[in-house]
C-alpha cells in the first residue's frame, strides 16, 4: 500500500511538471482494496481496471519501474509508451489490462474468465470497477451473463460515491451497487473499503468459492476518493474532506495504526516499509527519466499483430 | 484430391466453422441463436456436433458478446461471433473499436487478439432501414481492424478460414443476397489469403472495382458492355484492410478508366476510399475522373418499388463505365456513339 500511496503522490507531483503524460486519475484514498485483493490472486489469476488503475496493476506485480516509464512514454513502460496511464497491461502478472472507456472492461474480464472455464483451470478473473460504472449498459448485459453462463468473475466495485464529478446520488436511485445485482441471485456483500482486514476476509471466501467453480461474486467497497476525478480537476463540486476525517478514512493510516496496536508489526518495520517504498519510486523516477523516448520511426509497427 | 462440389455461400461459411473447429479446439462460436443455427442457418448443425459450451447462443447484449470475445481472444481462444445483423454493430462498436483494435498496439505488443466478427449487411428483402444497410467503411476507419467482404461461396470459405488464422480481430462482412445463390466451389475449398484481390474477368477499356454482392452485379454489366465492344476488367478486392492496391492501381494504369462500385451509400462509402488512393497511385493514367456507384443518400425503405429504385445494381454500374468512357480516346470495335449515347447519371 505503501508503494502505491508513494508512488502516485510522485505521480501527481510529476503530473504538475509535465513530466508524466495524459489525463491522470489517482486511486489515493482506495489502496486498501488494490492491495487486499491482489495480495491474494496467483500470477496466473487475471485482473482487469478502469481508468485508475496504477494500483491494480501494481498490486497486481507489475514493477514501479516499468509502470511509471509508461506514465513519462518512455520505451522502457510497460507498454512501450503506447499505452499511457489509462490502458496499463502486465500480462506476464496476469494484469491483462485497463480501459479508459468507463464499463468496457466488465465484459473483457468475462471473455477471460469464459476461458479459464472452458479450459477448466481453477484461476480466477477480477475486475475492478467504479461505482460509475454501474450505470453503463455494460454493467448490465455483463451481469447478467456472469450470471447466466457461472462464470469465475469476482467483480470487485470501488464505491467512492462519485461518477466523474458527481454525486451517486444525482446517478441512480440506488445507493448500494450490491443491491443493484440483487435479482442475478449470486453471492454479494458490501464492506467498508477503508478497512483493509475486512476487504481481505470478504474476498477471500469470495476467491476461494471461485476456485470451485462457485462464481460470478461482487463485492462493493466503499472508498473515499482523496483527489480529484483527474489530476488538474477543480474539484469546485466538493468540500475538501476534514484531516481529522481524512485520518479515519485513510486505509493506509488504519492499517498501520491497527498493525501497530495489535503488535503485527513494529515501529522500526513500519518505517522501514515506507522508506523501502519510497527509494524504490525514487528509483522508479530515475529509471524513467534516463530512458528515451521511443523511436517516432516505431509509429506503425505494432497496429497488427504479425501473421 | 480436389473435387468441385455444389454448394452455397451460406453452407460454404457452414463448413468452414465446423472444419475450423475440428482442427482447433481453442475456436468457439458465440452469437445470439447461433446454437439453434441463426436465421440463415449459417451455424446450424454445430451444437449438435461440438456442443453447447463451444457453440454459446447468447442474450441480445452485443457490446458484452463482443468484448467477451476480446476477452477470450486475449487469454488464448480463437472466438468466431456472430452479429446477426450489422446494423446491430452499432451496439458492440465500444469493444470492437476501442479494445479489440487497439489492445495490440496499446499494451505494446503483449496481448493479440485473434477474433472473427461475422455479420451480414445488404438490402434486398424489404427488411427496411435497420436490417439492410452496409456499414463496412465505419470499420475500415479503425486501425488495428481487419475487413473482408467476399462475394463468393469459395472466396468466403477462404477467407473465413484465414480469418480464424489470423492473430488479428477480423470483420467479415457477408451479404445476405448473396447466401443461397448455387455456385461450384473445390473441394476441400482453397485458402485465400487476406490482402489479395481476384480479377474476375479482364478487359482494357475500363475497370471495375466491385464489393460483396455488387461483384456480380459488375459481371452482368460488363457481360451487357462487351455486347456493345467496351471490355471491362472487374476485380473484386475481396479484402478492404489490407487493400491489395497493386493489383487494382496496375488495372487502372492499363485501362485508364475506373469504376468503383459498392451496395453502401455513396457517400463517405469505402469507394470514396478507394478513389482516393487510385487516383493518387495512377493519377497519370486516368483518362476519366473515376466514377463511384453505390447507394443514395437516404435510408433504405421498405416499399418494394422504393428499394428497388435504391438499390444499386447492373445498370449503375453499366452507365457509370459509359460514362467514364466519354473522356479521351477509346478504341472499342464496334462502337456506335449514335446509338448508344451514354448518359451522365452519375454527376
Amino acid at each position: 500500500m505503501w508503494r502505491i500511496r508513494l508512488f502516485e503522490e510522485r505521480v501527481a507531483q510529476l503530473k504538475r511538471t509535465l513530466q508524466v503524460h495524459g489525463l491522470i486519475h489517482l486511486s489515493i484514498g482506495g489502496e486498501g482494496v488494490a492491495a487486499a485483493v491482489c495480495r491474494q490472486l496467483r500470477d496466473d489469476d487475471s485482473v482487469y481496471s478502469g481508468h485508475r488503475a496504477h494500483g491494480h496493476a501494481i498490486a497486481k506485480g507489475a514493477p514501479l519501474d516499468r509502470v511509471m516509464a509508461e506514465l513519462m512514454g518512455r520505451e522502457s513502460g510497460l507498454c512501450h509508451g503506447l499505452g499511457g496511464s489509462m490502458h496499463l497491461v502486465d500480462s506476464e502478472h496476469g494484469f491483462m489490462g485497463a480501459t479508459g472507456v468507463v464499463g468496457g472492461n466488465l465484459p473483457l474480464a468475462l471473455g477471460t474468465a469464459l476461458t479459464q472455464h472452458l479450459e477448466g483451470t481453477d484461476q480466477v478473473t477480477v475486475v475492478f470497477f467504479g461505482d460509475g460504472a454501474v450505470q453503463a449498459g455494460h454493467f448490465n448485459e455483463s451481469i447478467n451473463l456472469a450470471a447466466l453462463w457461472k462464470l469465475p468473475v469476482i467483480f470487485v466495485c470501488e464505491n467512492n460515491g462519485m461518477a466523474e464529478f458527481t454525486s451517486r446520488d444525482e446517478h441512480s436511485t440506488i445507493e448500494r451497487v450490491s443491491d443493484v445485482v440483487a435479482p442475478y441471485g449470486f453471492e454479494r456483500t458490501t464492506v467498508e473499503g477503508s478497512n483493509v482486514p475486512a476487504v481481505y476476509e470478504a474476498f477471500a471466501a469470495f476467491l476461494e468459492a471461485a476456485r470451485a467453480g462457485q462464481g460470478p461474486m461482487l463485492l462493493e467497497c466503499v472508498t473515499y476518493r482523496r483527489r480529484g476525478h483527474y489530476e488538474g480537476d477543480a474539484e469546485k463540486y466538493r468540500d475538501p474532506l476534514a484531516e481529522q476525517a481524512w485520518a479515519e478514512r485513510d486505509p493506509l493510516a488504519q492499517l498501520q495504526r491497527r498493525s501497530l496496536n495489535d503488535g503485527w508489526i513494529d515501529e522500526s518495520s513500519a518505517t522501514a516499509i515506507e522508506q523501502d517504498a519510497a527509494a524504490e519510486i525514487e528509483e522508479a523516477v530515475r529509471f524513467g527519466r534516463d530512458s528515451p523516448f521511443p523511436d517516432p520511426d516505431s509509429l506503425a509497427t505494432l497496429v497488427y499483430a504479425a501473421t | 484430391m480436389t473435387t468441385e462440389i455444389e454448394t452455397t455461400f451460406v453452407q460454404a461459411i457452414n463448413a468452414t466453422l465446423g472444419r475450423a473447429m475440428r482442427e482447433d479446439e481453442r475456436v468457439i462460436v458465440l452469437g445470439e441463436d447461433v446454437a439453434e443455427g441463426g436465421p440463415y442457418l449459417a451455424t446450424a448443425g454445430l451444437a449438435d456436433e461440438f456442443g453447447r459450451e463451444r457453440v454459446r447462443n447468447t442474450p441480445i447484449s452485443e457490446g458484452a458478446v463482443c468484448g467477451v470475445a476480446v476477452g477470450a481472444a486475449q487469454s488464448g481462444l480463437r472466438p468466431v461471433i456472430e452479429i446477426m445483423f450489422i446494423d446491430f454493430i452499432t451496439l458492440a462498436l465500444d469493444q470492437l473499436v476501442n479494445q479489440a483494435a487497439k489492445a495490440h498496439f496499446m499494451s505494446g505488443g503483449q496481448l493479440s487478439v485473434p477474433l472473427v466478427l461475422r455479420t451480414q449487411g445488404g438490402s434486398g428483402q424489404r427488411n427496411g432501414a435497420q436490417h439492410s444497410q452496409s456499414l463496412e467503411a465505419w470499420l475500415t476507419h479503425v486501425p488495428g481492424l481487419k475487413v473482408v467482404m467476399p462475394s463468393c461461396a469459395a472466396d468466403a470459405a477462404g477467407l473465413l478460414k484465414s480469418a480464424i488464422s489470423d492473430p488479428n480481430p477480423v470483420a467479415f462482412v457477408e451479404n445476405k443476397s448473396l447466401y443461397f445463390r448455387r455456385e461450384t466451389v473445390p473441394d476441400p475449398p482453397e485458402p485465400v489469403p487476406i490482402g489479395r484481390a481476384r480479377t474476375l474477368r479482364e478487359g482494357r477499356h475500363a475497370t471495375i472495382v466491385a464489393m460483396s454482392r455488387l461483384v456480380v452485379d459488375a459481371l452482368e454489366a460488363a457481360e451487357r458492355l462487351a455486347a456493345d465492344g467496351i471490355e471491362a476488367e472487374v476485380i473484386d478486392p475481396r479484402t478492404l484492410v489490407p487493400l491489395d492496391l497493386d493489383t487494382l492501381a496496375e488495372s487502372v494504369k492499363r485501362t485508364g478508366r475506373a469504376v468503383v462500385a459498392h451496395e453502401a451509400v455513396t457517400a463517405g462509402g469505402f469507394g470514396a476510399e478507394l478513389a482516393a488512393q487510385l487516383q493518387a497511385a495512377a493519377f497519370d493514367y486516368l483518362e476519366a475522373p473515376i466514377q463511384r456507384v453505390g447507394a443514395p443518400y437516404t435510408p433504405i425503405p421498405v416499399s418494394p418499388p422504393l428499394e428497388d429504385a435504391y438499390r444499386p445494381g447492373p445498370p449503375e454500374i453499366e452507365a457509370a463505365v459509359r460514362v467514364a468512357l466519354e473522356w479521351g480516346e477509346y478504341d472499342a470495335e464496334p462502337w456506335d456513339q449514335g446509338a448508344i449515347a451514354p448518359r451522365r447519371t452519375t454527376r
